[in-house]
């Protein structure tokens, strides 16, 4: 076990070095001077574009660029944004407030979407699972942009009962209303796939085995077959963790979290590539560590699942 | 979300006062005229800055906001637009080129150093240094001494003459330059600012109406928290306690928060509120014209869009767009039809500038102005107009696109850059090969701010190579005019010249929008569409 | 599958001594040699909900291909400001967008467009996500670790922050296939982990162990026996995930970085509309209809499919 983890952890290297490569990659290749757009609709004349350009190490050859910017990270120096604030600092700052976010929209997916898809599974075909069919698909089926205006207006402008964006220092209870039209987009997913995996558990030999032991379906259901039908979802939950820790962008927008996710839209739209490319550093090793985790979670949930040969 | 970069607002503005601040506030009404509680912290939007706070480097609205309520500069601007001296005694000068001005004894910044000559002209002189790399270096291009081709640390034409005073020399006649000296890059800096000025730019220290609530006021991302500057006693002077500029990612997140009661007054409406503010505050809403002119250029090296035909088409197309419709309907109202270059809280403005029919609603005149046209070479393709798609534009861009398709029955869309740097880095670079989206908002309220920069040959910000031997002639004499009256004569003799080569076609002028909650009284928008947060008041909680 | 008329060792067919159950399995055991793929179509074809859905989505396809059948009214010419946001009128049974164009006459043609993006990106996620999680999950080891990595690399870079990158990169030639491409390019790690996770399960079950005994090879196990026992939870996201590249197309469009205006989509009005949240609900509910029954129609298609494919499912009714 011991051995499988120090490989992972080696492993994560590369896909660092070629997750921040990809990245500056792309960010640099995005059409548009970065330095032009400093100065809004003003055209600067090109002596001062140049001296601009300089300062921030945007008149150096791509390559020279991306290693100038590892070489830093290495020293843990992770530059400065243009607004003259060292990146690790902003990193500090962002993270903390995301990862809550992140946190408790998980809670709400992994306790209401398991439920429900749990309950719709071994009532298919039922009243519940066709509502939930329906409610499920109305939420995945409307943009989140329409969920998070509507949701702040009814719930934050018209009823009062939360702040309408999240306020200085972004606390907990802020970030329920958020956290929760954050779950819908995947709540959905998490609903259907508890589904699906509780109906093929519940056709399994040891399901029936165990119904014909004696056993009360009070006992078989979370025991047999809830344990046994959570893999593919918690497989699904983590790797959304992921994406929303990173991938709240437009959510963050809407409630001005001050968060990871409207940063580095921000960070991109700017063309700031150091700074785009820390986040993502941190993002690839968040987002490892949990893969490592689930994969030791597999184990756990399924003994037959092992990783030492 | 909305990254907001509302055209020209992503420049600079600056000018103004400041303040505001925070507070949870639901409820709590004030009786009107009532007198505000001298410590009640009022709250207002904002966003990050998006340059470390040092004048020179500041030309955004979310950095310029906080700068004009930190600093004082010579002149401020009231709400009219009209100068007045702020640190200024005296600003002299005989001949419009050679200027001395005198400052206010006794003057402090918020640490204790002085302001005096020095801190004005040590500013300048690095603002202006090119290898400093400020993002304002242009606004010291006039005065003597000025190279953009070396390194020169100081103006030849800045003197300090002794403590209180000092001299300009610029290379030609501006009689405007008074005017400009309110605008944030050219704040003073005290002596301190020198020793380290990265961590300056982090923690300002100003002479302004208000100062930092301490180190790390600036929360980055959240807020800034602003306090009344005791010391200062100036015309700005706060009547409330202070100002929390709270950043703000979209329009829609600050409207949602004043909706909510968490903040006391906004300057913008989203795009989704604008049909409904005005009710949903009543008396406590503004919506007036403001220094900002949108258009869109038609680069003069277009085929097709050169020359006589090149005219005709111009003002087919200036005509075929129906303004008053577009404002109506995709603006609700929030702005202004343009009847000219600049804009009507300009002093000097006209709406009656010989040549401004071209701007009003004329399709049977357009199609046959387009059909003469077609008669010198006939028309093919797409008229396409550029904008960045991060900016909200598209609304009005397919509006305009639709009225030209149905009224001169050609093929026009809009042409969408996803970012705001692609689209500018065309335009700068000019590769763009279609119309472009144009705006511009003041630096300082003058007529010749409108035009100069935009339509001289080879200046800034002539992106659609513009060039008319009479324009330049003109745009020079008006300048050197000391008489206020004489210059905008020239000007307006300038714009006649422009309605027919139409460069730019002219569309709206955007309009102030704001409101505030009820939590606060005297709220007014300055010339530039930021309140003046020193005057606003808030009764006690 | 055509080619396919073997018998085949199905894995409920186990060691008759190991099977308590023998008598349930057993009926299928003795019948003519069964093929999952056509057992899955008998099975399918007696069921409502197949035909229900299928004749929609057939109706969906009609549309995009043929658009002109179902309206005259050209759906981005002779827009009128002064029909902004105007309820039905004749001729225009849904009433006017903001830009004063004919509602119905969009969703018809965007029909196109947003079908196509959701069915280029289901195809891209499917293939990709299968290729990869079936190889890293059955052969585990270094595969496992390349494929899983690589899968990394590109999972951890949030799909809309690089769509955005993308889109902007491409920005010249914006259209479905790049908007596609941007979408599912960066989405299929999540199916190929799915799938592998799936697989990691089901090839230490009794029925892959069978398989290995009897001398089949390890790549026929994957196929045959493996892949199909495993494949369920696929079905279920690739069919979700036709909605939400749907749905991210809108949100793209919101972004600023959707397909330009002048290709009309269902994501597009909606983002559009989204403005005119509360004065005019209809201009944004409208295609959001649209938008919904397509996407419920593949996803009921998917539920059906997925029941069909499995044979335990199946062997109980």
């Amino acid at each position: 076990m011991a051995g499988y983890i120090l490989r992972r952890l080696l492993q994560a290297i590369p896909v660092l070095l070629g997750t921040t490569f990809l990245i500056y990659f792309m960010v640099f290749a995005m059409p548009g001077d970065p330095v032009v757009a400093l100065f809004g609709d003003k055209t600067p004349p090109p002596q001062v574009l140049e001296a601009v350009r300089e300062r921030y190490n945007l008149d150096k050859p791509f390559i020279v660029q991306y290693l100038l910017f590892l070489g830093g990270i290495f020293r843990g120096d992770f530059g400065i944004s243009f607004s003259g604030e060292p990146v690790s600092d902003i990193l500090a700052r962002t993270f903390p407030v995301t990862l809550q976010l992140a946190a408790i929209a998980t809670v709400f997916l992994a306790v209401g979407g398991i439920l429900i898809g749990l309950i719709s599974g071994l009532r298919k075909g039922g009243i519940f699972d066709a509502s939930a069919l329906v409610v499920s698909l109305i939420l995945i089926s409307l943009p989140i942009f329409v969920v998070a205006f509507t949701a702040q207006y009814i719930f934050g402008v018209q009823l009062g009962w939360f702040r309408t964006t999240v306020g200085s220092g972004a606390p907990i209870q802020d970030l329920i209303l958020p956290a929760m039209v954050l779950a819908t987009g995947s709540f959905a997913q998490i609903v259907r796939l508890t589904r699906a995996s509780v109906i093929e558990t519940d056709g399994q030999d040891f399901v029936r085995t165990a119904a014909s032991k004696g056993l009360s379906r009070r006992r078989i259901v979370p025991v047999h077959i809830l344990r046994n039908s959570l893999i593919p979802v918690v497989t699904y939950i983590a790797v959304d963790f992921g994406v929303l820790m990173v991938g709240a962008t437009v959510t963050e927008g809407i409630f001005n979290v001050p968060g990871v996710g409207r940063t580095l839209y921000q960070a991109i739209i700017r063309g700031e590539g150091p700074t785009v490319v820390s986040f993502v550093t941190v993002m690839v090793l968040i987002y490892l560590i949990v893969n490592l985790l689930v994969d030791l979670l597999y184990a756990v949930l399924d003994p037959r699942i092992r990783y030492v040969k | 979300m909305k990254i907001k970069r509302i055209g020209v607002a992503a420049i600079a503005l600056a000018a103004a006062g400041a303040l505001t601040l925070t507070g949870c506030t639901s409820g709590s009404p004030s009786s009107s005229g009532a007198a505000g509680d001298s410590s009640a912290i009022i709250t207002t939007n904002g966003s990050e800055p998006q340059n470390p706070l040092i004048p020179t480097n500041t030309n955004e609205v979310g950095g310029g906001k906080i700068l004009d309520a930190i600093f004082a500069g010579l002149v401020y601007y009231d709400a009219k637009g009209a100068v007045h001296n702020d640190v200024a005694e005296s600003i002299e000068s005989d001949d419009a080129q050679n200027y001395t001005i005198k400052i206010k004894p006794d003057l402090k910044f918020t640490n204790g150093d002085p302001v005096n000559a020095e801190s004005f002209v040590k500013a300048w002189n690095y603002g202006a240094a090119l290898d400093n790399a400020q993002l304002s270096s242009y606004f010291f291009g006039d005065i003597e001494g000025f190279s953009l081709d070396e390194n020169r640390p100081e103006l030849s034409g800045l003197k300090v003459v002794d403590d209180l005073t000092f001299t300009v020399a610029l290379v030609q006649p501006e009689s405007d330059f008074p005017l400009s000296l309110g605008y944030s890059a050219f704040y003073p800096l005290p002596e301190s600012a020198w020793e380290d000025l990265d961590a300056f730019g982090e923690n300002p220290v100003g002479n302004g109406p208000y100062m930092l609530d301490g180190e790390g006021a600036w929360k980055h991302n959240e807020e800034i928290s602003l306090v009344t500057n005791p010391d200062y006693d100036g015309p700005r002077k706060a009547q409330n306690g202070g100002l929390d500029i709270i950043f703000y990612a979209s329009q829609d997140a600050s409207y949602a928060d004043l909706q909510g009661g968490n903040v006391d007054v906004v300057d913008q409406i989203p795009e989704a509120a604008l049909a409904s503010y005005a009710d949903e505050f009543p008396d406590r809403s503004v919506n007036q014209a403001a220094a900002i002119f949108q258009s869109f250029t038609i680069p003069a090296r277009l085929p097709h869009f050169s020359g006589e035909e090149g005219q005709l088409r111009r003002a087919a197309i200036s005509m075929a767009i129906n303004r008053e419709e577009i404002t109506d309907v995709i603006f609700e109202g929030t702005r202004t039809p343009a009847h000219d270059f600049t804009s009507p809280v300009i002093d000097g403005y006209s709406e009656d500038v010989p040549g401004s029919e071209v701007l009003e609603f004329n399709p049977e005149k357009a199609k046959e102005l387009w059909a003469q046209a077609d008669a010198i070479a006939p028309w093919s393709g797409t008229f396409q107009i550029a904008y960045n798609a991060d900016g909200g534009h598209q609304g009005w861009v397919d509006a305009v696109s639709n009225q030209l398709k149905n009224n001169l029955g050609i093929d026009a869309s809009g042409n969408p850059y996803p970012t705001f740097a692609e689209a500018r880095t065309e335009i700068t670079n000019r590769t763009i090969q279609t119309a472009f989206r144009s705006g511009w908002q003041a630096d300082y309220p003058a007529l010749f701010n409108f035009l100069g920069p935009l339509y001289g040959t080879g200046a800034g910000s002539n992106d659609g190579d513009y060039s008319n031997p009479e324009v330049d002639a003109l745009l020079k004499e008006g300048r050197a005019e000391t008489d206020i009256d004489a210059a905008n004569e020239k000007f307006q003799q300038v714009q006649e010249i422009l309605f027919k080569d139409l460069p730019a076609v002219p569309l709206w002028y955007s309009n102030v929008n704001g409101a505030w909650n009820d939590t606060v009284d005297n709220v007014e928008f300055g010339w530039n569409s930021v309140p003046l947060y020193y005057q606003i008041t808030k009764a006690a909680e | 599958m055509s080619s396919n008329t073997r018998s085949t060792q199905q894995h409920y067919v186990a060691p008759v001594e190991e099977t308590p159950l023998v008598a349930i399995d057993a009926v299928k055991a003795e019948g003519k040699p069964s093929n999952l793929w056509r057992d899955a179509w008998a099975d399918v074809r007696r069921r409502p909900m197949f035909w229900i859905s299928a004749a929609i989505i057939l109706l969906v396809v009609v549309v995009a291909l043929f658009p002109g059948l179902f309206t005259q009214v050209p759906p981005n010419n002779d827009c009128q400001l002064s029909n902004s946001n105007a309820g039905p009128a004749p001729g225009h049974p849904l009433g006017f967008t903001k830009q004063g164009c004919d509602i119905y006459s969009r969703i018809i043609h965007g029909t196109s467009t947003s079908l196509s993006v959701g069915l280029i990106v289901t195809v891209l996620v499917a293939v990709l996500g299968i290729l990869f999680g079936a190889f890293a999950g059955f052969y585990g080891g270094w595969v496992d670790s390349v494929l899983s990595r690589l899968g990394d690399i590109f999972f951890s870079i949030p799909y809309i922050l690089a769509a955005v990158v993308v889109m902007s990169v491409l920005s010249k030639y914006a259209s479905i296939w790049t908007i596609a491409l941007a979408i599912g390019i960066f989405a299929w790690p999540a199916t190929a982990r799915v799938l592998r996770a799936e697989i990691l399960r089901v090839k230490n079950s009794d029925f892959v162990m069978a398989a290995t005994a009897l001398g089949v090879s390890r790549f026929r196990i994957l196929l045959r026996h493996v892949l199909p026992n495993s494949i369920a939870p696929v079905i279920v996201i690739t069919t979700i995930s036709l909605a939400s590249a749907i749905v991210a197309e809108a949100t793209l469009s919101f972004l600023g970085v959707g397909l330009p205006s002048s290709i009309m989509s269902w994501g597009n009005d909606i983002s559009q509309a989204q403005r005119d949240l509360r004065t005019a609900p209809q201009t944004l509910i409208l295609p959001s209809i649209a938008l919904s029954v397509t996407v419920l129609s593949f996803i009921m298609l998917g539920e059906v499919i997925r029941d069909a494919l499995d044979p335990k499912a199946r062997a109980r009714r």
